[in-house]
């Protein structure tokens, strides 16, 4: 217990040392501090993982005090280690010490180089909070407290407007599904009495009336479609990409938009009883998918395409939840951090290399410049695009055997889902990396592969990307699923349907998967470097391009029906409630006393005579009222 | 028993009357007069008409306690008088007067 209390604070002292002394200490030491105390945290949950791996380590889970006592309500500050938490463990220790080192470098200019490794220890912190509470209400602190990170470090260079926007927007999304959070946690307190996800798993099926678990899921799922970018409040995501390279990685792409994923797969127990609840998750997690799917392929910006592309693979994993999958889905978070971390910080190389250029018809030709960047992008592209042996085909490939065994339509959003995956994807790789450079002549006499701290970073996360599939083979090609079984105490019901396939079925699905990222990617070959293609510039789009260009006009629409009738309401409450009710009452009440204190203090003569003419009347009042009642 | 007895001659009502005379007297005194010292002796009046009130009483009670008490009534008053006449003093070293309607600046 006092080894995993010290996973959860180290990051914490790291925050206070650099928020307080970060100013005083080398950007070095600041930086390495940092680092220093998630790598220690990393270590350290090493060894729980390994003591799981191995079998000697059992289920953690603690109170360390009694936190709200009140009636009958008792809710603990405790921690949960157990299979599923050691994993967003490693995940989150491991890929942000990755993303730590590779800052020291990114952010090696900045001015406020402390405060941002104080921010990037603080969400390390929260992120640990998350997924190791042992209830709700802690995981929910650790969700706050996420959601408040992305908004400081989005909006970390807050010298521009634009990114300030993108912050407070990240934050207002995020704080809508939070509501979602809350309100299902309130039903559940009232009917359960408690938010421990120890005692709410024992609850028998059939105690709790359906209505209340088809509300409490789909509120919860409402909290994680907030903070994982599903439709309808995904659009804060793309904007997030306002944030350093580095937050984009850590917080937009690997650790805290899995979130969602984890709550869900954290209290599978209940959505196992709400079936309702799990076909709206596979619904909306499909529909995100090839929506997202589709913007990501006209998308010009790198970063754009890149969180496009991880609101589309949340998607996925949410149709993996959806359809009962949960193992696939937890698979998937695992690979997709390996692959997609790296896929954002080789762009942030790009970026760095550039001087600040995020625009694709700006790049061109940075193979030669860039081969350590080119290649780890070039195998992190593989993995998420499925090619075999990557991470991403293993993974991918789950979610669209238990897709296709569930529902066929979710099987066919799906596929096609990763077959505009990889073909946007090379679309990107291509643009970028391939081809003439058709930035500037400046831009090209500087252009330069990265520093070490960087390119480590990417080649260490590419390496995971390769061989993160080992982590799940295929069980019909009598492969072991490590995964699987390592997840077993904590997912009892996962991929049952998977197993209603046959070995032909799931190896037909298996190649045509294959055979389709690899038609999509060679199409995208044809198109930009056979064909030279490039996208039009800014404006000149037509038709369903210009549509999808404009992200289906999502943004504006929210602006018309949502943001701006609320903003005239509270201009109405402003100048009515706010002005004239409450500040009138105010100013009222001080009018009030003012009067009534100009008219009083003139009883305060200062001739004493009256004074003591008062006090002899009043007790004369005194005796004359105590006289009466006694009469 | 004898001084009991020579108070006893004189019915308790009309040390009734007296002490309430005295009272009202002190009361007026405070209430009409603008000289502070002469404000000061009404207030001794009005102390006196309650400790002539409980003397009567204690005798009438055989109860010495009320004699008792008229004794710390006599030492607080003097206490009193000690420090008021010393606030007199300060008062008339400023303003040259002891009448109290020159008083009048502490006010709002």
């Amino acid at each position: 217990m006092t080894v995993l209390l010290l996973i959860v604070l180290l990051p914490l002292a790291g925050f206070l040392l650099n928020a307080f002394w970060g100013k005083r200490l080398p950007k070095v030491v600041s930086g390495w501090l940092a680092s220093a105390v998630v790598f220690v945290s990393f270590v350290l949950s090493a060894y729980y993982f390994a003591g799981f791996v191995s079998g000697t380590q059992t289920k953690i889970d603690a109170d360390i005090y009694r936190w709200i006592q009140f009636g009958d309500l008792f809710i603990g500050f405790g921690f949960l280690l157990d299979q599923l938490s050691a994993i967003w463990l490693m995940v989150v220790t491991g890929i942000g010490f990755l993303i730590h080192v590779y800052s020291i470098s990114y952010m090696h200019d900045d001015e406020r180089f402390a405060q941002f490794f104080s921010y990037l220890n603080l969400f390390i912190f929260f992120m640990l909070l998350l997924v190791l509470g042992n209830n709700l209400l802690v995981t929910f602190i650790g969700w706050e407290g996420v959601g408040l990170c992305s908004y400081l470090l989005i909006g970390f260079w807050f010298k521009n407007q634009d990114y300030n926007n993108a912050a407070k927007k990240a934050f207002v999304m995020n704080r809508i599904g939070d509501l979602g959070f809350l309100f299902g946690m309130f039903i559940l307190l009232t009917h359960t009495g408690t938010l421990h996800f120890s005692n709410l798993a024992s609850i028998q099926p059939g105690v709790l009336p359906k209505w209340i678990l088809v509300a409490v899921t789909a509120l919860l799922f409402i909290g994680a479609t907030g903070k994982s970018a599903q439709i309808p409040l995904y659009t804060w995501l793309p904007d997030a990409m306002a944030g350093p390279t580095p937050v984009s990685a850590l917080i937009h792409a690997a650790t805290m938009v899995t979130a969602g994923i984890y709550l869900v797969a954290r209290t599978g127990f209940l959505y196992a009883q709400a079936p309702e609840t799990l076909t709206a998750v596979a619904s909306i997690g499909a529909a995100t998918a090839i929506l997202a799917a589709t913007i990501g392929v006209f998308q010009n910006d790198i970063k754009k395409v890149l969180a496009y592309s991880t609101v589309s693979q949340l998607g996925l994993m949410f149709v993996a939840l959806g359809v009962g999958a949960y193992v696939s889905a937890v698979f998937h978070v695992v690979t997709h951090a390996f692959f997609k971390a790296c896929l954002f910080l080789g762009s942030g190389s790009v970026i760095h290399a550039l001087h600040g250029e995020q625009d694709i018809r700006r790049m061109g030709g940075l193979k030669k410049y860039m081969p350590v960047t080119y290649w780890t992008f070039l195998i992190s592209s593989l993995a998420i695009s499925g090619i075999f042996p990557f991470s991403g085909f293993f993974s991918k490939d789950e979610i669209l055997a238990a897709a296709f065994a569930h529902h066929k339509i979710l099987w066919v959003i799906a596929m096609l889902t990763s077959l505009l995956t990889a073909f946007y994807m090379f679309r990107l790789l291509f643009l970028t990396f391939t081809g003439e450079f058709r930035g500037t002549e400046e831009q090209r006499h500087h252009l330069h592969e990265s520093p070490p701290l960087i390119t480590i970073p990417l080649i260490i996360l590419s390496a995971l990307a390769t061989v993160g599939g080992v982590l799940g083979l295929p069980e019909f090609l009598g492969f072991h699923h490590w995964l699987k079984n390592f997840l077993s105490p904590v997912v009892a019901k996962s991929g049952a349907h998977a197993h209603a396939l046959s070995h032909s079925t799931e190896l037909a699905l298996m190649g045509g998967a294959l055979a389709g990222a690899i038609v999509s990617i060679a199409y995208s070959y044809i198109l930009f470097v056979r064909g030279g293609a490039l996208p039009v510039p800014e404006g000149e789009e037509k038709g369903i391009t210009r549509l999808v260009y404009h992200k289906y006009y999502v943004d504006e629409i929210y602006e018309k029906i949502i943001v701006q009738p609320v903003m005239f309401l509270s201009d109405i409450a402003y100048r009515l409630l706010d002005r004239r009710v409450i500040d009138g009452l105010v100013n009222t009440s001080g009018r009030l006393s003012m009067i009534a204190g100009g008219q009083i203090r003139k009883l305060q003569t200062g001739y004493i005579g009256y004074y003591m003419m008062f006090m002899v009347l009043s007790l004369v009042a005194v005796f004359v009222y105590a006289l009466l009642i006694r009469l | 028993m004898a001084l009991l007895s020579i108070f006893q001659t004189v019915p308790v009502h009309y040390y009734l009357v007296v002490s309430a005379m005295l009272f009202c007297i002190g009361v007026l005194g405070v209430l009409y007069r603008r000289n502070a010292i002469i404000i000061f002796m009404s207030i001794e009046l009005m102390l006196n008409a309650v400790n002539l009130l409980l003397v009567a009483f204690s005798a009438y009670h055989n109860d010495s306690g009320g004699q008792v008490f008229v004794f710390f009534v006599m030492a607080v008053a003097a206490a009193e008088v000690a420090v008021g006449l010393a606030i007199l003093v300060a008062i008339f070293r400023n303003v040259h007067a002891v009448d109290i309607d020159e008083l009048k600046n502490l006010k709002w």
